[in-house]
């Protein structure tokens, strides 16, 4: 008999108590009706666990990390028993040869049924990194990616790297490194991304366990993000936002508005253009998250968030104007010239009328 | 042309801008300038506001403007397309300028020569001047389009999922941008645009009033064109 979450989950401790709180938890966080909870417990008694395969490539790891730290107590146990982690890099403990032939393994074995997780991107650029980049077990990561999403259920891009490119894509993009979604002949699987910088850790259980207990993907949004987690930005749903509302707002670090707790709009929050569940999950078991920590939002979880400018600007950037330029210096600048052309255009115009009006007068 | 004042002449009259078309210009102006002003304390708000939060709505109440005008220009914006279809020639000028026309790029030609000193004295219209037609259409048509577009798109992160302007703009503009903060900054660099042709418009309208052959300012008060010379106009139609 296939081994099911529920019973993996006993195995390791985890008393039937914790089990439903987390399936109560998890249903709440998916935005369901409480009798979800049930369905979901259900589905992780009697459903056979989904294997995974964690891939890693251009990546900091920082998805991981943040995974592993779900913020339920048991949460740990629970998420590293709930899905049958057949393959990551990171955590495992099987190396070399051995660890190489579980890839080849799952894929075999549950042809069409497991779930490829992709932290990070593979380098594309074939001119600079000779198609030799980020090696893993003697083949370029690109290769392991390709022959594995063509046999995958469905593609997970965890994090910005995966989902969107993040650091090692931002201008210049040396190595070509390329989002999954981007990324040419991977088959047809579909592809959900969950990014973030790293994603936050509930909403990357949450998307496992929905999955498994309605056996589709959850709703997606035009950009393939869960809409359940990313159909609101940070500063709908911000705790400071009635600072935002009434114009008070943080001028300095150091100020008393710092210190009371005013909006970090004018520090360059990318709350209001940032799609994410931060300001409702939060982070470290709900305990805080960066705007309610003091420091705005740097929009990680946007599409290509290191190239707009600086954190601390709520403008961004425009270098084709020069370094440091923003909307309002360009504008300003334009309207300064034009001001100064008409100014000498009218005092030229002038002259010319009175020059014919002497002529017409002599 | 001085000259003209010392013979007593006829000086011919067209009722050029009908009443809907001259109130949509100046309510258009007018929900300009207070799109630009609410839209650059958007995103430069005023120095903070001291006390509690609940004392104070000042970024509630700049947005409110912003939006409330917004709608006004976009509303007045496809009244001004009906207008262009029922009104007279004139308020279709703007939307189709005759650029496959030889005739039109002389217009135009003449008129940057007049601007740039080197013609002595600048033909007569009236409708708009050649070269008018193509800052208006540029800007009036497509400016106003792109910040109709844009705007909404923005609007419509606010409204949230399920509002329409999210369906009908945000949910295919802000991936086109890449993300939102693009968008935010397009707009406000179209902003800037719409300033500067602003200055332009009026700089160019009084400079015209004065030293053309015909009236501009108080033809979009009143409607009615008039000639300070009794030839014959030089316009396409």
């Amino acid at each position: 008999m296939t081994e099911t979450f529920y019973d993996v989950m006993r195995r390791q401790g985890i008393t039937r108590r914790s089990f439903l709180k987390f399936c109560s938890l998890t249903a709440a966080a998916m935005g369901l009706s409480p009798s979800y909870a049930g369905t979901i417990a259900k589905a992780m008694e009697t459903k056979p666990r989904i294997p995974v395969l964690w891939l890693h490539g251009l990546e900091c790891t920082c998805c991981s990390e943040s995974f592993i730290r779900s913020a339920h107590p048991l949460a740990k146990d629970v998420i590293l028993s709930m899905i049958s982690l057949d393959y990551d890099d990171t955590i495992m403990a099987a190396a070399g040869h051995e660890a190489e032939a579980i890839v080849a393994e799952t894929i075999e074995k549950y042809d069409g049924k497991f779930i490829l997780a992709c932290e990070g991107n593979p380098g594309l650029d074939e001119e600079k990194t000779g198609g030799m980049s980020c090696i893993i077990a003697g083949k370029p990561y690109t290769e392991q990616l390709r022959h594995a999403a063509k046999h995958a259920m469905a593609i997970i891009s965890w994090g910005s790297c995966a989902s969107w490119g993040c650091v090692q894509a931002a201008k210049p993009n040396p190595t070509g490194a390329t989002p999954i979604h981007k990324v040419p002949d991977l088959g047809n699987a579909p592809i959900i991304k969950v990014p973030g910088c790293p994603p936050i850790a509930e909403v990357m259980t949450a998307v496992i366990t929905y999955i498994l207990t309605f056996e589709r993907l959850p709703s997606l949004d035009r950009q393939g993000r869960p809409k359940m987690f990313y159909s609101q930005r940070i500063h709908d749903k911000c705790y400071r936002r009635p600072h935002f509302d009434a114009g008070q707002f943080v001028e300095k670090w150091d100020d008393e508005a710092a210190r009371k707790g005013y909006c970090l709009y004018k520090m360059g929050c990318k709350g209001p253009t940032t799609y994410n569940a931060c300001s409702t999950i939060r982070w470290n078991g709900g305990l805080s998250f960066p705007i309610q920590a003091g420091h705005p939002c740097i929009g990680c979880s946007e599409d290509g968030f290191w190239d707009k400018g600086s954190f601390y600007d709520r403008l961004s950037g425009i270098h084709q104007f020069g370094i440091e330029s923003n909307a309002d210096d360009v504008g300003i600048g334009a309207a300064a010239v034009i001001g100064g052309a008409i100014a000498a255009h009218t005092a030229v115009s002038a002259l010319k009328r009175t020059q014919q009006k002497g002529d017409q007068e002599s | 042309m001085t000259t003209m004042a010392t013979k007593p002449h006829s000086e011919p009259s067209v009722y050029v801008y009908e009443a809907p078309l001259r109130l949509w210009h100046w309510m258009n102006a007018l929900a300009i300038v207070v799109l630009c002003i609410s839209g650059y304390f958007i995103g430069s708000p005023l120095p903070t506001m001291p006390g509690e939060a609940s004392d104070h709505y000042l970024m509630g109440y700049i947005r409110f403007a912003h939006f409330a005008a917004a709608y006004i220009f976009a509303i007045g914006f496809l009244g001004r397309i009906y207008w262009a279809i029922v009104g007279n020639e004139h308020a279709r000028q703007i939307f189709l300028p005759p650029i496959l026309s030889s005739e039109f790029w002389d217009g135009v030609l003449h008129e940057a020569k007049w601007y740039l000193f080197l013609a002595k004295e600048p033909r007569k219209y009236t409708g708009h001047n050649p070269m008018a037609v193509i800052f208006m259409h540029l800007m009036m048509v497509w400016g106003t389009v792109f910040m109709i577009l844009t705007g909404f798109a923005l609007y419509g992160e606010g409204t949230g999922y399920d509002s329409w302007q999210y369906t009908m703009f945000s949910s295919w503009i802000i991936p086109l941008f890449g993300q939102s903060q693009d968008v935010h900054t397009f707009h406000h660099l179209v902003m800037w645009v719409i300033i500067v042709f602003a200055i332009m418009h009026i700089y160019v309208a009084i400079r015209e009033d004065i030293m053309s052959r015909q009236s501009l300012i108080s033809t979009m008060i009143s409607g009615w064109r008039m000639f300070k010379d009794g030839r014959d106009v030089d316009d396409l139609h």
